[in-house]
């Protein structure tokens, strides 16, 4: 079955203060997969995912999600498009002044009609989903790195969005803690067709979840391919990345 | 009981018994296929139906969870709801979001009053009263210890919070009192002028000002400007573990940071006092002059006579007072603070709005210990 292109980036370029940080960037994601921005520190990913969420504007080059081109977005279908849109930031990003079924209750409170007795029982369900329904009254401060981030995947997935971002999941998690995060992530992809777009270091995550890997190296789009067609792959830096990342020695 | 199994909704259909759920249901028509479905319930009390959900095309968790909901709305109408078909997709997201069994209960607030009150009070006692007595004590200690000793002070540090906290306030600090003199000697002019009395405006104007109004006016100012700016910094640094940094590379966080802040109230708290006294007497004179026809000379003539050493005594004191308790007020509400940027905002309200009530029960204090 073919599917959708659900992220498109053609010639994205960006420059801040001259230094250009995006050269010409071009990609797609398609729908249903689960994609992987990866890239050394400073190479432009974050950037990237900074574009592809409409933080930064569009200045050259043209950044479509799930067929909309965010630049032309009317303000009137902003909150429409929006609640398509899953994101999961490194720290959480939590309402630390809201207990953790209010901060994942949010979307739903402020965007929705769903009486207030189902939107308790689809947060404690969304939170039981990551293992954190024992979190439900207690604030973000009283969580460890790893509940928070279970909670912030919550409220990222408590709409249900067909396209799911994630900044950096795994960044700091201990190896059980992430593969569980990952395996929570397969089963948003393959239970609820969730498309994910995903910046990430953690070269074990990668091999578990990637379907698709792109190499951002000195603000361009290295190397585009399957996850099998990376590892074959003769780009140096990106080998370097699955070796050391696998405990071998930098070629 | 007859059934009336009237209907008219756009989610689901009823044939015989069974009610075919159709289409979507998802996040924006949940609600409605809700509130539908319990109109049909009310208007179908005690009766029997098979839900079909075979007709379902999307279903996401809303979805699923409303048609896990509609057992217990059945319930409220007395009627039995059966599952009769649903395709392996809906069952799976059915099976993958259905409600919680085991809900986590809200922690229990309140016990009986008088207990709760007697709880509250231990804990404010020992979470405020001693920990700011203790807190007073480490930095009266550090500031008196580490007077000749510069060892953990940042180099220049002390230099820095003294233009910070008093230089940089000149300004504000002059004009305000300035205003503050004038209106003081405007509105006393008119009262002294029924009795003949001008001269006396100068007395009024150099005793308030020196004595009362200098100080707290100085005082009240740097608590709203350093004393939140103290409060926040620290409060920053707590949250985001530059504190716990600086205990782990075996420095006290009181000694290099809280220290030379004191020294800096301390040093310029005296200085911007008297420029404020003497700023609010020009503001004084200005008045006299233009309302009771009181020269400057007049006025600076009459000045010895009216201003007391007891005075100018009373005004330092209280600026060394009131410097220790903006700081003190602001560090320690720092360091009380609650994770995250909420916190730090409610520890800086409270540090300003606790500086500011200390400052004017102290001022009343050595108001009457000196009168």
């Amino acid at each position: 079955m073919k599917q959708n292109k659900i992220v498109e980036v053609n010639h994205l370029k960006v420059s801040f203060d001259e230094r250009e940080v995006l050269k010409d960037v071009s990609f797609s994601a398609l729908q249903g997969d689960i994609t992987v921005i990866l890239g050394g520190s400073g190479s432009g990913k974050s950037t990237i995912l900074k574009h592809l969420l409409g933080l930064f504007p569009v200045d050259e080059g043209v950044v479509s999600l799930l067929g909309q081109d965010i630049a032309t977005l009317e303000e009137k279908n902003e909150l429409d498009f929006y609640l398509k849109l899953g994101v999961f930031y490194q720290n959480g990003a939590l309402l630390n002044s809201l207990t953790v079924g209010d901060n994942v209750a949010l979307p739903l409170e402020q965007h929705t009609t769903l009486p207030p007795s189902l939107i308790e029982e689809m947060v404690r369900t969304k939170l039981n989903l990551v293992n954190l329904e024992d979190a439900y009254y207690l604030f973000p401060s009283q969580l460890s790195g790893g509940m928070l981030k279970r909670a912030a995947l919550a409220r990222a997935i408590v709409i249900d969005p067909p396209l799911l971002f994630c900044d950096e999941p795994g960044a700091g998690l201990d190896p059980v803690s992430l593969a569980g995060l990952d395996e929570l992530i397969l089963k948003l992809r393959d239970q609820l067709g969730m498309s994910v777009v995903m910046v990430t270091h953690e070269v074990s995550s990668i091999l578990r979840i990637a379907d698709k890997i792109l190499f951002v190296e000195n603000g361009v789009i290295a190397f585009d391919g399957s996850l099998s067609e990376a590892r074959k792959s003769d780009l140096p830096s990106l080998n370097d990345f699955f070796t050391v990342g696998t405990g071998g020695k930098r070629g | 009981m007859k059934q009336k199994k009237t209907h008219k909704s756009a989610f689901f259909s009823v044939k015989g018994n069974v009610i075919h759920v159709l289409g979507d249901l998802k996040i924006n028509n949940t609600a409605t296929f809700l509130n539908d479905i319990a109109i049909f319930f009310r208007a179908n009390p005690g009766s029997d139906f098979s839900l079909d959900l075979s007709g379902i095309e999307e279903l996401d968790s809303s979805g699923a969870m409303a048609l896990h909901s509609l057992h217990q709305t059945a319930k409220k109408f007395h009627i039995t709801l059966n599952l009769r078909e649903a395709s392996p997709e809906t069952k799976n997201k059915l099976e993958l979001f259905s409600p919680v069994s085991n809900k986590t209960m809200q922690p229990g607030k309140h016990g009986p009053f008088f207990y709760s009150l007697g709880d509250k009070t231990m804990w404010i006692l020992k979470e405020y009263v001693v920990t700011f007595f203790y807190l007073v004590s480490d930095i009266l200690f550090w500031s008196v210890r580490d007077i000749f000793n510069s060892k953990q002070r940042r180099k220049g540090e002390f230099i820095n919070q003294a233009v910070s906290i008093g230089v940089n306030a000149l300004p504000i600090v002059a004009s305000m009192a300035f205003i503050i003199g004038l209106v003081l000697a405007l509105q006393s002019s008119s009262q002294l002028r029924n009795f003949g009395a001008n001269i006396y405006i100068v007395d009024l104007t150099v005793i308030a000002m020196m004595a009362e109004m200098g100080p707290l006016i100085t005082a009240i100012l740097v608590a709203g400007r350093s004393g939140s700016s103290i409060a926040a910094e620290i409060a920053t640094m707590k949250v985001t573990s530059e504190i716990d940094a600086l205990k782990t590379m075996g420095l006290n966080p009181l000694r290099f940071v809280v220290v030379p802040k004191i020294y800096g109230s301390l040093i310029t708290l005296p200085f911007l006092t008297i420029l404020a006294s003497i700023s609010g007497i020009a503001g004084g004179a200005l008045a006299a002059y233009l309302y009771l026809d009181i020269t400057p000379e007049i006025f600076f003539n009459r000045m010895p006579e009216a201003l007391y050493e007891k005075d100018i005594i009373t005004s330092f004191i209280k600026s060394i007072v009131f410097a220790l308790i903006i700081v003190i007020t602001g560090t320690f509400f720092g360091f009380k603070v609650e994770e995250g940027a909420e916190g730090v905002g409610r520890s800086t309200t409270s540090s300003v709005v606790a500086a500011i009530t200390m400052v004017i029960i102290a001022d009343s204090i050595l108001g009457l210990m000196f009168y």
